[in-house]
């Protein structure tokens, strides 16, 4: 799990979000490498599943154009291993609590280790179910993020203390997607988050814009963004991998 | 230590986004202090008899029996209820919990449409807000029931995404509730989801099972050899099961939508067809492919079209409890015909699954044994989708 606190020694973290295989995996291999040139400190690489009820429209229609190109799990561990080639910082797996349960959760979690993935995020796997692969993540070292959202209130604690590699913090109520506003106080819940853990915590949810990036970093460790990347790889789909790069210097530069 | 809730065998849990934990909670709360409660339940039972008609009948089918030539036959006739379905039962249920947890406004996903119209019913009655997700492909071959909703005051909203059928408007219902959580409960309308839902959705439907073993011991002075119920989510299945779940000799049979065939990718039959998984909230059985990928089912039948099975069915059928059997849309769409003419009653579709796998294995029982067929819903919703399935083009 050091590797993913690594990602959070230098300054604040920008964390982008890429959906493997939109629009297909030669183009997410690019993207990925086009950003942690341009200074992404972590990466969330989404698993596409059929019915992703966590997310907006962006990410659902990344979901949908990646398995249309016919991207499996095996894929994208292929994928993770060739990119483990030369990119370092700190990868984590998005998915669904299906996609790692179908594929036999032991099976899922040691090839993540084997191909060097270091963390992940199930939106649908709270607190209450974290023993369906909590016990297995410990076994390879991998690290079973956690989710806090504005509705957490009086779970916070509970969530924070038995966090691994970092604290996903929801900035919003509903599902991923842009925002013009966000009127969470997250201040308040990061408040919270430090009393009961050191582990770091990033913001997500409704990112977009550098100002964004540079207000919720600055309550937090770190800004994630997932629609507005998707938005481009869907605007620019196999010549995308540029634009995502300016795009991740301009967020990371801001924070 | 974390907890997890609602588990039938290895079946149910509450895998749903963080956001909405608090929400459940809540209702888990709410529902545990009420349910013993007299005075809710005496407003229940009140809504449940005055205004949605209860107890529904018991009803001989003599016809039917002597067409057969086997088994008794009497059918549950939840297609008299008000509205037309057995949906009306847990929708009283949940909107008087949604008020006393200060809500006033409902959301709820609906298939063939007999839940989206009970739960905007209930929400014209207690002067409620209401929101129904549909897929827009049953919102064309359920077109009736969606002006209903809207001449109950009901806002429908097409589901695009996906298959357009039933589980993408349970995906869309799951995300509106995340948006706005505050003033809205989530009226889920089967034995299905994250905890409470499949346990809260069972407790009001099993009205359906209190009063068949109440009224066949009337009848006939004993309990049925076999109870008979379509199942997609399965509400009307546990609901028809629950009471009889302790006594053995009773068979209990679900009968699922197995659409074009379970040998065919064109069929909607979970437990025949379908593998562990965890999906809209629940671990159960669902049709899935090799990398959990959820499956585009198919069934003519709106209200079976579902990937899905109630976590508690998963574990009946797990233990042995009850069998799970698969129905095509041939066989469906001949047990509505069939009971249409011979008994001059025309059962939902669905309802229609369980006519036909009775027509099956009546004949091959003794006269002295007796099948209770549950009717879920009334036909009359289906007419067109069912003319146009035998080529006869008709004006809803």
């Amino acid at each position: 799990m050091s590797n993913i606190s690594g990602a959070f020694e230098k300054g604040k973290a920008f964390i982008p979000f890429i959906t493997c295989g939109d629009p297909d995996l030669e183009t997410t291999a690019a993207v990925v490498r086009e950003a942690v040139k341009n200074g992404a400190d972590l990466i969330e690489l989404g698993i596409p599943f059929s019915d992703p009820t966590a997310e907006g429209p962006v990410i659902q229609g990344a979901n949908i154009r990646a398995l249309a190109g016919g991207v499996t799990t095996d894929k994208i561990f292929d994928l993770v291993r060739e990119l483990r080639t030369d990119v370092k910082i700190p990868l984590v797996f998005m998915t669904y609590a299906n996609v790692v349960f179908s594929y036999g959760a032991e099976k899922f979690i040691s090839t993540c280790r084997d191909i060097g993935i270091d963390g992940i995020i199930l939106p649908d796997l709270p607190y209450e179910e974290r023993d369906e692969f909590e016990p297995v993540c410990q076994k390879y070292g991998i690290a079973l993020i956690p989710l806090i959202a504005p509705t957490s209130k009086n779970r916070i604690a509970m969530i924070a203390k038995a966090a691994e590699g970092f604290i996903y913090v929801v900035s919003s109520l509903g599902v991923t997607g842009e925002r013009k506003e966000i009127t969470t106080d997250i201040g308040s819940i990061v408040k919270v988050i430090r009393e009961n853990t050191s582990l770091p915590c990033a913001v997500g949810f409704g990112i977009s814009t550098p100002e964004q990036a540079k207000k919720m970093s600055a309550l937090s460790d770190g800004a994630i963004v997932g629609s507005a990347i998707i938005k481009i790889i869907e605007k620019y789909g196999k010549d995308a991998a540029p634009y995502v790069g300016e795009y991740v210097r301009s967020m990371k530069q801001a924070m | 230590m974390s907890q997890s809730k609602g588990r039938f065998g290895i079946h149910g849990g509450q895998y749903i986004p963080e956001t909405l934990m608090n929400a459940v909670i809540e209702l888990e709360d709410t529902y545990n202090r009420y349910k013993d409660d007299p005075e809710f339940n005496a407003e229940l039972t009140a809504l449940l008899n005055d205004y949605a008609g209860r107890p529904s009948r018991l009803y001989f089918a003599e016809k039917m029996t002597k067409d057969l030539g086997g088994a008794k036959i009497y059918l549950k006739r939840e297609d008299l209820n008000h509205t037309g379905s057995h949906k009306i039962n847990n929708v009283l249920g949940q909107a008087l919990l949604a008020k006393k947890m200060g809500k006033t406004r409902l959301i709820a996903e609906t298939g063939a449409g007999q839940h989206g119209v009970a739960t905007a019913t209930a929400a014209a009655l207690l002067g409620m807000e209401c929101v129904v997700f549909m897929g827009e492909e049953d919102t064309k071959r359920q077109a009736l029931n969606v002006y209903r909703m809207k001449l109950l005051g009901s806002e429908v909203i097409p589901v695009k995404t996906g298959t357009a059928t039933l589980k993408d408007a349970v995906s869309e219902a799951m995300r509106e509730w995340t948006k706005r959580i505050d003033d809205t409960h989530y009226c889920l309308g089967s034995v299905m989801g994250p905890h409470p839902f499949p346990t809260i959705v069972r407790d009001f439907q099993s009205v359906i099972s209190r009063e068949i073993k109440a009224q066949l011991l009337e009848k006939e002075g004993r309990l049925p050899d076999a109870v008979l119920a379509c199942v997609g989510g399965g509400s009307n299945a546990m609901g028809s099961f629950y009471h009889f779940i302790g006594d053995e000799s009773v068979r209990l049979i679900g009968c699922e939508a197995a659409g074009r065939g379970i040998d065919t990718f064109e069929t909607a039959a979970t437990v025949n067809t379908g593998r562990l998984g965890i999906f809209h909230g629940m671990k159960s059985y669902f049709c899935q492919d090799k990398f959990g990928q959820i499956a585009p089912v198919y069934s003519i039948s709106a209200g079976l079209d579902y990937p899905g099975i109630g976590p508690e069915h998963a574990y009946l059928h797990d233990i042995g409890r009850a069998e799970y059997v698969p129905v095509t849309d041939d066989e469906a769409v001949e047990a509505f015909e069939y009971l249409s003419k011979t008994e001059g009653v025309i059962p939902a579709i669905e309802s229609a699954h369980a006519v036909a796998y009775a027509r099956k294995i009546a004949p091959q029982m003794d006269r002295d044994k007796i099948i209770v067929i549950t009717l879920s819903g009334r036909g009359d919703k289906d007419c067109a989708a069912i003319a146009r399935y035998r080529g006869e083009d008709i004006y809803e």
